[in-house]
């Protein structure tokens, strides 16, 4: 589908992350009969075909100072990730704060029950036998840790996202099977679409694209 | 080094935990054509038909069970609880082996784990599903159960929670919940990739809402291992209190041959020992069936035989020690209970039938050409299995027939009802199976990927 399409673009420079997709007011290309409006871009992509080249492409980008970058791989690369300069994540915080959730309204929900709205006397035993609540505590503490970290992992990454310009590229199918792809987003600081091609070229991909939002 | 690029561990020759030869695009292409092709093999209908039969035979003992009343069933007093309760802890126990390949071998990082994991946890969810049902259908007044969780109702009553039965409820809806969130994230990013691979539009849309435009961005990669690793060390403890929990509704009775200390260790190990011969007993027929011997080798299978063995030993220490603690409290209770499972009782035949399954049995394993050998393993987990089911018999109505009172002895035995409810939900765990296997894919493709050679980064 892309080689159908004129390869140029422009700076773009709305956005702050990479699924922001308004659309740049300025047309990317001059229209033409052909193609009397075109879309912006939302970057420019390059394909490789095993980890160690995207992991070293992505240092590479780095290195030069582009920010605005993401890598996409069919599993989980750490080095990736490292290499694009994405380290923290709030996740664990957030599953620590839904654990202790659950505990407390777990030991809570049980104390207030049974020693104040129904008390039940059995045997002059104390009301607020708190090791008999440990179990349904414990329960509760990690039921709610487990629901924090898959809604927090989701609401993180803005799952479900139908529709992001990445989808666009061509090849990128290929994502979730065996190659690899480097994205330099055109809302980076540095972008200039005709720089940002060469110096992807400069790495040695398979192949680099526009992506358009 | 160039001609064992697959081995783990220290520098001698083992069995390799992947096939030779597998790439990224293999092992995608074989797992999700599993899925993807259009022509369901004949054996997956015959499977598929006789369980649903089952379930059928299900549906029909639930309905009359819930019209008529559990006197249905073989339980009477003394024997209150019977294969309801056997069936719901052998069903419990056969899941727990799901989540400890999936969290707690993946926290040991045994790489070996990833080709079953998925398999595995499914497994779980579905022995999870058809144990429910026990607890579900076992009270007088199935329709009150709702009762048990603490809504704030008109009759001003809360629930006990005091009692075991109590906390059960809440570690085994956690244990569901959490193992079905682990399962559900665990195939995101499968579901990206048979979006992204099937031909069918009607399936691309299924797929790709599942999917939930999962794309594989590194940034969603890091913290997607983060929950998953995060999920797996909630899992592990969630695993160990479950089956503690469980364990408890007997630990915490007063009886003789319940109220003893050793069982939340015991029948956690119990539970380890009875879900890896299940595990067993579905992959040994699947890989051939799938053929995905690269996939799970018999790194794998021999992994597992020794699992089980090493579960099969702690139980075996557990039987010992019950016997020596009868005996050495002195108590004639203690000692009567001992006297009346093991040498004396009208039910000892189940406990010598118990030794012989759990304890003995197992003990091929040590030799290798046994373990090597898949009819052997094959076999040896159904006897585990069935050994299992005994153990729970054996603890259950044992000692319930003959507690403290003599005049209040008495005897069970099960009516066809109580078989057809077991074989039912026999039913049901290999119908949602069967399911599971035809549309959904059973080897985790993103971890296989992970654990290939060629997924080194090689630095400069």
């Amino acid at each position: 589908m892309a080689d159908e399409r004129d390869k140029t673009g422009s700076v773009n420079d709305y956005g702050t992350d990479d699924t922001d997709l308004s659309m740049s007011p300025r047309p990317a290309v001059a229209p033409s009969p052909r193609r009397p409006v075109s879309p912006s871009l939302y970057g420019v992509m390059a394909e490789f075909d095993n980890p160690s080249d995207v992991v070293a492409a992505a240092r590479r980008t780095y290195e030069v100072g582009y920010r605005r970058i993401n890598g996409y791989s069919p599993y989980p690369i750490e080095e990736l990730w490292e290499a694009i300069g994405f380290h923290h994540t709030s996740l664990p915080v957030i599953v620590f704060i839904g654990g202790l959730i659950g505990a407390l309204s777990g030991f809570f929900m049980q104390y207030y029950l049974a020693v104040f709205d129904y008390p039940l006397n059995v045997g002059g035993k104390p009301f607020n036998s708190w090791p008999a609540f440990i179990p349904i505590t414990f329960e509760m503490t990690i039921l709610c840790a487990a629901f924090a970290a898959v809604f927090g992992m989701l609401a993180l990454n803005k799952l479900p996202q139908p529709y992001h310009p990445v989808f666009n590229a061509p090849n990128f199918k290929l994502a979730s099977r065996d190659h690899f792809f480097l994205v330099i987003e055109a809302n980076d600081p540095r972008y200039d679409h005709d720089e940002v091609v060469e110096f992807l070229k400069s790495l040695e991909p398979k192949d680099v694209t526009d992506v358009e939002v | 080094m160039a001609d064992e690029p697959y081995t783990e561990g220290p520098i001698h020759k083992t069995v390799p935990v992947v096939g030779p030869g597998l790439t990224f695009s293999s092992v995608t292409d074989k797992i999700s054509s599993l899925v993807l092709k259009r022509k369901t093999p004949l054996w997956w209908f015959v499977g598929f038909a006789i369980s649903f039969l089952l379930v059928q035979l299900l549906l029909l003992t639930i309905t009359h069970l819930v019209f008529t009343g559990i006197g249905i069933w073989g339980n009477n007093i003394p024997v209150g609880w019977a294969f309801d309760i056997i069936n719901f802890v052998w069903w419990i126990g056969i899941g727990h082996a799901g989540t400890l390949i999936s969290a707690i071998l993946l926290l040991l990082r045994q790489k070996w784990r990833t080709s079953i994991n998925r398999f595995a946890e499914a497994m779980t969810l579905f022995a999870v599903a058809s144990a429910g049902l026990f607890p579900l259908l076992h009270a007088g007044r199935p329709w009150l159960l709702y009762w048990m969780f603490p809504y704030p109702n008109t009759m001003g009553i809360w629930p006990q929670f005091r009692s075991p039965l109590m906390w059960d409820v809440f570690a085994i809806s956690t244990y569901g919940t959490v193992s079905a969130l682990f399962w559900f994230i665990g195939l995101i990013p499968d579901f990206a990739t048979l979006r992204d691979r099937t031909r069918s539009k009607p399936f691309q849309i299924i797929y790709g809402m599942l999917a939930m435009g999962w794309r594989g961005s590194a940034r969603h990669w890091h913290r997607y291992e983060m929950a998953y690793l995060l999920l797996a060390g909630l899992a592990t403890p969630l695993v160990l209190s479950v089956h503690t929990i469980v364990s408890f509704d007997f630990a915490a009775g007063i009886i003789p041959g319940w109220h003893a200390t050793i069982f939340p260790p015991y029948f956690v190990a119990g539970a380890i020992y009875a879900g890896f011969a299940m595990v067993l007993i579905l992959t040994i027929p699947l890989r051939k069936l799938f053929g995905l011997e690269d996939f799970i080798t018999m790194r794998h299978i021999e992994l597992m035989a020794k699992v089980m063995l090493a579960t099969g030993l702690i139980v075996a220490y557990g039987y010992i020690m019950e016997a020596f603690f009868g005996w050495y409290s002195g108590n004639i209770y203690e000692r009567f209970m001992i006297y009346n499972r093991i040498i004396g009782g009208p039910y000892r035949g189940f406990y010598w039938a118990l030794i012989l399954c759990n304890v003995l049995a197992p003990q091929i394993i040590w030799f290798k050409r046994f373990r090597k050998n898949l009819l052997v393993i094959f076999l040896l987990s159904i006897v585990v299995s069935i050994g299992m089911w005994l153990e729970r018999f054996v603890i259950i109505v044992t000692s319930l027939h003959r507690d403290f009172l003599p005049s209040s002895w008495g005897m069970y035995s099960p009516t066809v009802w109580d078989f057809s409810m077991f074989l039912g939900t026999i039913g049901l765990f290999f119908a949602l199976l069967f399911l599971f296997i035809r549309f959904l894919p059973i080897i985790s493709i993103f971890e296989m990927r992970t654990i290939l050679p060629e997924a080194e980064v090689e630095e400069e």
